[in-house]
């Protein structure tokens, strides 16, 4: 993709550039933009988003994460208007005047909707149908001021603001990443508080008293007590008392931001391009060098955090389990597999069937007695194969159905499955609503048990599995198995013409994703001690395919990206992540997500190369045909820059 | 995403015996439950009944009788549902996951306006006339609600993988739900008191149903055949089998093919919005998830009645909703299943793995355009 743009970005240069005048705008554009950027903030207002997120300061005294909400939309939309796609050959518009004015009106258009959403919050109480409207929303939108001020002012910010993200096109790129960098740092490190905080306080405690780390290597359960970090002038530099940066803290970041942006130029591009570039012995000892980097940093990250963020971590880790399967079945085989979660169901009660001392009260006779008799590895192998067997009887039926068939069938299963764990009539077997209770820890013997009270040795667990599981995942798809699959995705018959048996690498797929689940499910019956049917819901599936759907449908690196970002920091469908606060929008968010990327970028933030290929044949084709590299009837192999120039 | 179809004579892989077995095992609890039942209704001491379901009452036939005018009128519900996800599958060939919520925007809209008529005491003077307003207002929002996510959501990626659009539905859905979520509040709303001659029972030929569910029928039954005079009475409707039936030919015949695309989301989003409000006048609440279960099983209908088949997706939805009412009690409690009532979604998922494996096509046959026919 990279070398296309710049091929166009070049072509810009040459050609002769027309100049217009400040006014003379596309008015039915910025018609629609402004309207849309009124219609979400209007829709985020009555959400209850500002009003709701409004504790959380992310610069204190100057913005608060409600607002925040509110006002990142004007810049945005204020930088869309001004997008032009330029087309080869065509002659592009001079960027100018034209585009600050044109992204001022979006904004204040936006804010006048804004504005008679205060007047009317004002003068009339929607609050029956539409629980959000409350004086606390007025008092958010006026500023605490009078009505008036509200008003005025929800016309002048967002224009300001549509004019400031307008005017990003003015600069040249290089100052636009380092503005972009700025803005990014300060809202991360703000977001990212607890996390920094806790990092930067352990790894501070521990240089302050050295003596402290060995103590870690015993019972992890005891509270260290509390040392002056070396770093603690940073933080509290940085950090204001209530949350938030404090106004000097912000500058400072943004400062030094915008310097290592400047000064870097575009460094880290070129050394991912020197690393792409690389082929043989000399990639794969950098590909080495790098995981055993971040392998030693993952294991002594625990040593250096606090409870709360090794519980996250762990969590993120459980839906990289999860994201990683599903990757699988969606990514690489490309069935839609919307019952994802019943493995995962199955994979909980399976283990915690076989490990708990006291079995369900009525655990029918003819089964053998459960008293926990089994090792947690047996069950764990146990739990394995039964997911495995799962996965087959799941699999079989939907196969041969259409793709979209399949996706619904397969969503019934989840329910199915649900409702069955939740039935009394298999209560004697699985507890009904009650759950299963009380299921141990796993235990590695000589190694130490991990269980949800420590969450370090949680941590460790997760961490093993995600190893395997990435292990797992990237061998698989550089096999044979892998390839199959990945044939089977972008074409069924042909890949059936060229002697692929479809139905057993669908089958297989299943198979694997099941098994990837059913070890987030030994992991979390671990991690929490307890099994419901309530947490089985589809919603789950849902939430995991955004997952792999944000981060890259198909590419293991973008699936570590979902799960860190938006598990991280959004959290689970019960897990809180960075920003709890959003825990009621979070769903919402979601699928919002999702639409977007869709809609955007199907192939994911972090895509896999043959995939958006595949998502992208047409502009593909038309680039190189563009370049007079291939013939247009002519159906061409690799990408546009691989082919001899004519 | 063209499956093969094994031809006749070819070689049985061992997935074909696996797909039998299935069949069988579920077509021999469909028969073996039947059969118990029967036999149970004759002699509740009979030696299977003691054997697998000692407790075994029977069902009288008022009993019988009130659970099938229950399956009968949800059933219809989802039939009116299931017609729009039936034209948009026939015209678009991919499942409009997030028109589950269109449903449960238009019940969400008849709350709304039940409850303010309400406060104006409309409802209870007037309330043919206020049941008449929302369902206008119901048919309006739920119309407006599919006709923008075509526009916003699917028109940009026509063209794209088939899965694709399916994956956008789900998000739309996801979407719309949580909306609601935020903005109504997430707990359950209660439709406003409705008149006694509504709640009332009424004997119909030994019938004993109550006046909502009468409604419920009627409302049906009347939306059922406008929409039939309107595929193919009027000149749109037959634009709209045209498109249905080759695009790119309908197009060339000078028909306008967007248009037709919108037409068919707004009618089957009116269609939802009808159905809303029946669901609303039935349950009397509704909660942002409303639209999420009758939506899946307005799909399963679809299926069942063949999708793309306007008929076959109303009598389709009947016969889901009877069977999802009578199944849990007249198949699997005389097999000796407990609290069968929990089973009532299962039932109605089993029923569409049933009909994808047996008859693919729906009972009453597809009709899809040729790219979609597999």
């Amino acid at each position: 993709m990279s070398d296309i743009t710049t091929q166009v970005d070049d072509t810009i240069d040459t050609i002769e550039e027309l100049t217009r005048g400040a006014f003379d705008l596309n008015w039915n554009r910025v018609l629609r933009f402004g309207n849309l950027l009124g219609l979400a903030l209007v829709f985020i207002a009555l959400s209850g988003m500002p009003v709701g997120l409004d504790e959380r300061e992310i610069v204190d005294g100057v913005i608060s994460l409600g607002y925040l909400a509110l006002l990142t939309f004007p810049p945005i939309l204020g930088w869309t208007v001004g997008k032009e796609i330029v087309l080869e050959g065509m002659s592009a518009t001079k960027r100018g005047a034209r585009d600050v004015v044109a992204g001022a009106f979006v904004g204040a258009l936006g804010g006048l909707w804004m504005s008679i959403l205060v007047l009317l919050v004002d003068n009339f109480n929607l609050r029956d149908p539409l629980v959000n409207w409350s004086p606390a929303l007025l008092t958010l939108m006026t500023f605490s001021r009078s009505t008036g001020f509200g008003l005025v002012s929800w016309i002048i910010l967002p224009g300001v603001l549509g004019a400031a993200g307008a005017s990003l096109h003015l600069l040249t790129p290089r100052l636009r990443r380092a503005v972009m960098a700025m803005v990014l740092t300060v809202i991360s490190v703000s977001i990212f508080q607890s996390l920094i905080d806790d990092l930067v306080g352990g790894i501070g405690e521990s240089i302050a008293d050295p003596g402290r780390l060995s103590e870690f290597f015993g019972e992890g359960d005891t509270p260290r007590p509390r040392v002056d970090s070396v770093f603690d002038g940073l933080i509290d530099f940085i950090y204001a008392q209530r949350g938030g940066l404090t106004v000097a803290g912000a500058i400072a970041l943004a400062l030094v931001a915008g310097a290592l942006s400047l000064a870097g130029r575009g460094r880290i591009a070129k050394a991912k391009a020197s690393y792409n570039a690389k082929t043989g012995p000399e990639r794969t000892r950098q590909t080495a060098i790098m995981i055993a980097v971040s392998t030693v940093l993952l294991i002594v990250l625990p040593f250096f955090t606090g409870r709360i963020t090794q519980d996250l971590l762990a969590n993120v880790g459980i839906f990289l389990l999860l994201a990683l399967g599903l990757n699988i079945v969606v990514g690489l085989a490309g069935i839609l597999d919307l019952g994802y979660v019943a493995f995962f169901a199955v994979g909980s009660y399976s283990i915690a069937i076989l490990t708990v001392t006291d079995p369900p009260k009525s655990w029918p006779d003819w089964l053998p007695t459960l008293d926990g008799q089994f090792g947690w590895l047996l069950a764990l192998l146990i739990t394995v194969v039964i997911a495995g067997v799962v996965g087959l009887f799941i699999g079989a039926p939907v196969i041969r159905m259409r793709g979209d068939y399949l996706a619904i069938v397969t969503l019934g299963f989840g329910e199915i499955i649900r409702i069955l764990l939740l039935s009394d009539w298999l209560g004697g077997y699985f507890n009904a609503a009650q759950g299963i209770t009380n299921i141990p820890g796993a235990d590695f013997g000589p190694l130490g048990e991990a269980k949800g009270i420590n969450p370090r040795s949680i941590f460790y667990l997760v961490l093993v599995f995600a190893a395997i599981s990435i292990y797992v995942s990237w061998r698989l798809e550089h096999s044979r198995l892998g390839r199959a699959w990945m044939a089977v995705r972008e074409d069924e018959s042909v890949a059936e013409a060229m002697g692929i048996n479809t139905v057993n690498v669908k089958l297989m797929a299943f198979v694997v994703g099941a098994v990837l689940a059913s070890f987030a499910g030994a992991v979390v019956s671990a991690k929490v001690g307890s099994v419901f049917p309530t947490s089985f819901l589809i919603l789950v599936s849902i939430i995991i395919l955004v997952v792999v759907i944000v981060g890259g449908m198909g590419n293991i690196l973008g699936v570590l990206a979902g799960s860190f970002v938006l598990i991280g920091v959004l959290g689970g469908p019960r897990q809180p992540g960075l920003l709890a606060e959003f825990s009621e929008y979070k769903l919402l968010i979601y699928g919002a997500l999702l639409v977007w990327m869709m809609l955007q970028r199907p192939e994911g933030l972090i895509p896999n190369v043959r995939r958006s290929r595949e998502l992208h044949q047409d502009e593909f084709l038309q680039d190189a045909w563009l370049k007079g590299e291939v013939d247009p009837d002519d159906d061409h192999e690799g990408p546009a820059t691989e082919v001899a120039p004519a | 995403m063209t499956t093969a179809v094994r031809t006749r004579g070819s070689q049985r892989t061992g997935i074909d015996w696996f797909l039998t077995f299935i069949r069988v095992v579920l077509l021999s609890v469909v028969v073996f439950g039947l059969f118990a039942f029967v036999w149970q209704q004759f002699d509740n001491q009979n030696p299977l009944a003691s054997r697998i379901n000692p407790d075994a009452t029977g069902l009288t036939a008022d009993q019988f009788k009130g659970l099938l005018v229950t399956g009968l009128s949800q059933g219809a519900m989802y039939g009116l549902i299931a017609l729009g996800y039936s034209m948009v599958y026939g015209v678009l060939g991919f499942i409009n996951f997030a028109h589950g919520e269109v449903f449960m925007l238009g019940a969400f809209s008849g709350f709304i306006t039940s409850t303010q008529l309400d406060a104006a005491g409309w409802w209870e003077d007037y309330f043919l006339a206020s049941v008449f307003f929302s369902v206008v207002v119901a048919i309006l929002v739920s119309t407006t609600a599919a006709v923008v996510m075509e526009k916003v959501a699917y028109r940009p990626l026509r063209g794209s993988p088939r899965l694709i659009p399916l994956i956008t539905s789900i998000g739309v859905s996801f979407f719309i739900q949580n909306a609601v979520i935020v903005l109504f509040g997430p707990g359950a709303k209660s439709y406003p008191r409705l008149p006694e001659w509504l709640t009332d029972r009424y004997s119909i030929l030994t019938f004993e149903i109550e006046g909502t569910k009468i409604l419920v029928l009627v409302a049906a039954a009347v939306s059922m055949g406008s929409l039939w005079f309107f595929v193919e009475r009027t000149k749109t409707g037959k634009a709209m089998r045209a498109v249905a039936e080759d695009r790119e030919i309908a197009a060339l015949m000078g028909i306008d093919v967007n248009k037709t695309i919108v037409t068919t989301f707004a009618v089957g989003g009116a269609m939802a919005g009808v159905a809303g409000i029946l669901w609303g006048l039935l349950f009397k609440s509704v909660i942002a998830t409303t639209g999420f279960l009758p939506g899946i099983k307005a799909f399963t209908a679809a299926v069942v009645g063949g999708v793309g088949n306007l008929g076959g997706a109303m009598a389709g939805g009947v016969s889901l909703g009877s069977a999802e009412a009578l199944a849990p009690l007249v198949l699997l409690e005389p097999l000796g299943v407990n609290g069968v009532s929990q089973l009532r979604d299962a039932v109605a998922f089993t029923l569409l793995v049933l009909v994808l494996l047996i008859k693919p096509t729906g009972l009453f046959g597809e009709k899809l355009s040729g790219d979609d026919r597999a």
